[in-house]
């Protein structure tokens, strides 16, 4: 699952190194707890992400309701990056391979 | 406790009013949240080096013990354990200082104010982060959950998870009303219904 929406795409970049294959993507996952305010989810994406409102609600109701939702998604350096956003936040994330 | 919620003032800045008591509950509750997060040293007989410790590193960081902590400092990988634990050497450290820094500017505005706080937009923000460390540990240590939240509300005063309830019930009010203050300036507010 990949996020839709109006926020710049980023394109993947192999590592240097790597073969010449591109990195399988990497996903941000938060994941849903008792405690955090539905809008402070909305707000931490809306201002981290920059995700328009009604996407940042969207992704927001699937964390409440499915239990998760993927959250951006890039290299794995760049999950790690947001994965360190959420926690600060106190949302709770991890990171994967997007199989 | 807890009629009045944070507001944007006619001259944007963001309020809070509050009474004596109130603000020597919030100050003590932050106290114990300061001395939750602070970094430990290293191990009894170990040094910190100092190359590490400048760069954010801690090579002795490993997974708490402590339920309210490990929801504070989650893994980063779900199904990797020495993934999330190299994660961890590499971003902990860091992630406790900023906590650290946010529950100092909360004491510190709390210090400099009387019954009227008045924080900048940057205060506000530690405000934030600090109110949400303070629910996690709390919903942490009084078992809250989806399911059983509703029935906190029926406790007897004399159940010793009644103060800490009340408390937490009493952080959400201020988060939730600080989030609707703080949203007002993206493009796109938050209103009351979100």
């Amino acid at each position: 699952m990949r996020p839709v929406g109006i926020a710049p795409v980023e394109l993947e970049r192999p590592e240097a190194g790597s073969s010449t294959l591109p990195d399988t993507p990497w996903i941000t996952i938060v994941w849903n707890d008792p405690v955090n305010l539905m809008s402070y989810v909305t707000y931490v994406f809306m201002t981290y992400f920059g995700y328009p409102k009604e996407k940042a609600q969207r992704l927001m109701t699937d964390v409440h309701t499915k239990g998760r939702a993927v959250v951006s998604s890039g290299s794995r350096e760049e999950m790690e990056r947001d994965v360190t956003a959420m926690h600060s936040y106190g949302l709770w994330a991890t990171l994967q391979k997007d199989d | 406790m807890g009629e009045h919620g944070f507001r944007r003032s006619l001259q944007g800045r963001v309020v809070l009013r509050v009474d004596e008591e109130e603000k020597l509950l919030l100050a003590a509750l932050v106290h114990q949240i300061l001395e939750l997060v602070t970094p430990d040293g290293p191990p009894p007989g170990r040094d910190v080096d100092p190359l590490a410790a400048m760069v954010g590193i801690d090579p002795y960081a490993r997974r708490p013990d402590d339920p309210a902590l490990r929801r504070l400092f989650p893994d980063a990988y779900a199904d990797d354990e020495d993934a999330a634990a190299e994660f961890r050497r590499f971003t902990e450290r860091s992630l406790r200082d900023t906590k650290v820094a946010h529950a100092n500017t909360v004491l510190e505005t709390l210090r400099r104010s009387g019954t009227k706080v008045v924080l900048s937009d940057g205060d506000a923000q530690a405000w934030l982060g600090t109110l949400n460390d303070l629910r996690l540990t709390l919903a942490s240590r009084i078992g809250l959950d989806e399911e059983n939240h509703e029935a906190f509300y029926d406790l007897p005063e004399e159940h010793p998870f009644f103060a800490l309830f009340h408390l937490y019930d009493w952080f959400t009010f201020l988060q939730e009303t600080l989030v609707h203050a703080l949203s007002g300036l993206l493009s796109e507010p938050l209103d009351a219904a979100d």
